[in-house]
């Protein structure tokens, strides 16, 4: 089978700083890979290089494309990244309100990414958008509302099914539910195994929390001061740690 | 179906002197399909230390664990998941779900993860949430507010529903009445019947008596017996 990313060497300074070092993986079609570390620990550099946000200093990003199969991306020029973007890559940023358009309808930021796509036909685009506000819970009444009148974990479903609207293969998550009430966070983590499930997508989870990737992730990577210290599987790594890194971030969660 | 071959496990400790234990050593063990094998010893022998290796959850130090042809110690992520999902299941001692899934779905999802349609699989689900006595109204609650006996039930119809060929029963007895205790007795009868390799660890000696066909001393194990 070919992995559907294919990440080789990548490292990235900011100056004489390491944000992230030399990391390799592979990711096949289904999966669902978190990246976990403490702050500063080059998580999210990493994530935003492999998403395309950053230009790491080296190493290889190569997806397996549905029309010319395994390519580059960081070779590909930037309306070949851009298109991947709104087509088979989907984003999902911390704060909802960076991925979306605040002064925009919800339907209309659900909309968008369809019409960034070729779709013209707004019944239709408006049908689609309904029934993604319904998948992530919003009501249908919702839809001619602006996200600003959305409480923090309305809007972040709401970048859910942005993201999720045109049939990404692969989604980028950064601390998808960070910041969210204990409640709405298991609400929203039952929504995205549902998705990840149903629709068979691959995902990179960037996060603190390990309880969210014990529920999520099928694998883990554990980053220390951009550096890779630990991958394995999700329930072996927190279970059985190997690294003195790892068994630190472990045995520091607090027990509820 | 479960072939373990000279396995050890030692524990380091980095942020503890980097102190060594090391608390397996030699573990031999093959179990065929219908036979169940019960594993025994003293509280910290390494029962359920064996038991995690077996399925992927401890990163064993040495040796091979081959589960239907496939090696667990020397397997990607992927393949440990896809044994997990089609071949060895898991019955642990206590329940861990997402908070505010459905008692019925908790229990059909290793049948969704298998590409079983919905319809079929919550049917599978109610029926076994029906032959283990768990009323019926409770089948839309979050398991999370259940008794313990309740959630153990839960637990053992999430692990029943699909028919493993190899399965890991940790004290699936525990905590039950007589009339409970003898429906999962029942299901690990007929999952035998089926075929299924099974590991148990049942502190019920009546219930070992019953469904085990033997008993491993995991005591024999340890690095002390082996030295």
């Amino acid at each position: 089978m070919t992995p559907l990313l294919s990440v080789k060497d990548v490292s990235k300074y900011y100056g004489n700083r390491i944000g992230c070092a030399n990391v390799g993986f592979d990711l096949y079609p289904g999966e669902v890979m978190g990246i976990v570390g403490e702050s500063g620990s080059g998580k999210s550099t990493l994530l935003n290089c492999l998403a395309g946000h950053h230009a790491p200093d080296t190493g290889e990003v190569v997806f397996d494309t549905r029309t010319d199969g395994p390519r580059d991306t960081l070779q590909m020029s930037e309306p070949e990244r851009r298109m991947l973007g709104r087509t088979d890559w989907a984003f999902v940023h911390q704060h909802a309100r960076d991925g979306l358009r605040m002064g925009v309808s919800a339907g209309g930021n659900v909309g968008e990414r369809l019409m960034a796509v070729g779709q013209r036909h707004y019944g239709d685009i408006r049908a689609q958008a309904v029934d993604w506000l319904g998948r992530v819970e919003i009501d249908e009444d919702r839809v001619d509302d602006r996200p600003t009148a959305f409480s923090g974990g309305m809007q972040q479903r709401l970048q859910i099914a942005r993201n999720l609207v045109t049939g990404p293969r692969l989604v980028f998550m950064d601390e998808p539910t960070g910041g969210l009430d204990v409640s709405v966070q298991a609400r929203l983590l039952d929504l995205l195994r549902g998705l990840v499930r149903d629709l068979g997508l691959s995902a990179i989870i960037v996060t603190h929390d390990l309880a969210v990737v014990r529920l999520l992730a099928d694998r883990l990577m554990v980053m220390k001061s951009g550096h890779v210290v630990e991958t394995g599987l999700t329930d072996q790594v927190l279970d059985d740690p190997q690294h003195g890194y790892t068994q630190l971030l472990v045995s520091s969660v607090l027990q509820v | 179906m479960i072939e373990l071959t000279n396995v050890s496990k030692t524990f380091t400790l980095h942020n503890q002197g980097g102190a060594v234990l090391e608390v397996m050593r030699g573990a031999n063990l093959t179990v065929p399909a219908g036979e169940c094998v019960a594993l025994t010893g003293a509280s910290g022998a390494g029962k359920s230390t064996l038991m995690r290796i077996i399925y992927g959850n401890y990163l064993a130090a040495g040796g091979s664990v081959v589960v239907g042809g496939v090696d667990v110690t020397q397997s990607e992520p992927r393949d440990i998941l896809k044994l997990r999902r089609e071949v060895l299941g898991y019955v642990s001692q206590f329940l861990r779900v997402v908070p505010r899934v459905h008692t019925i779905e908790v229990v059909a999802e290793p049948l969704l993860s298998l590409g079983i349609p919905m319809d079929e699989a919550k049917d599978r689900a109610a029926s076994l949430l029906q032959k283990l006595n768990i009323p019926e109204p409770l089948w839309s609650l979050s398991p999370t507010t259940f008794s313990g006996g309740e959630q153990q039930r839960v637990n053992i119809a999430r692990g029943f529903a699909h028919s493993y060929p190899a399965l890991l029963l940790d004290e699936p007895t525990a905590s039950l009445d007589a009339t409970n205790r003898e429906i999962v007795l029942g299901l690990i009868e007929e999952a035998k019947a089926n075929g299924t390799a099974i590991v148990g660890i049942f502190h019920d000696e009546a219930a070992r008596e019953r469904v085990c066909d033997r008993e491993i001393d995991v005591t024999g194990f340890s690095p002390l017996a082996a030295a």
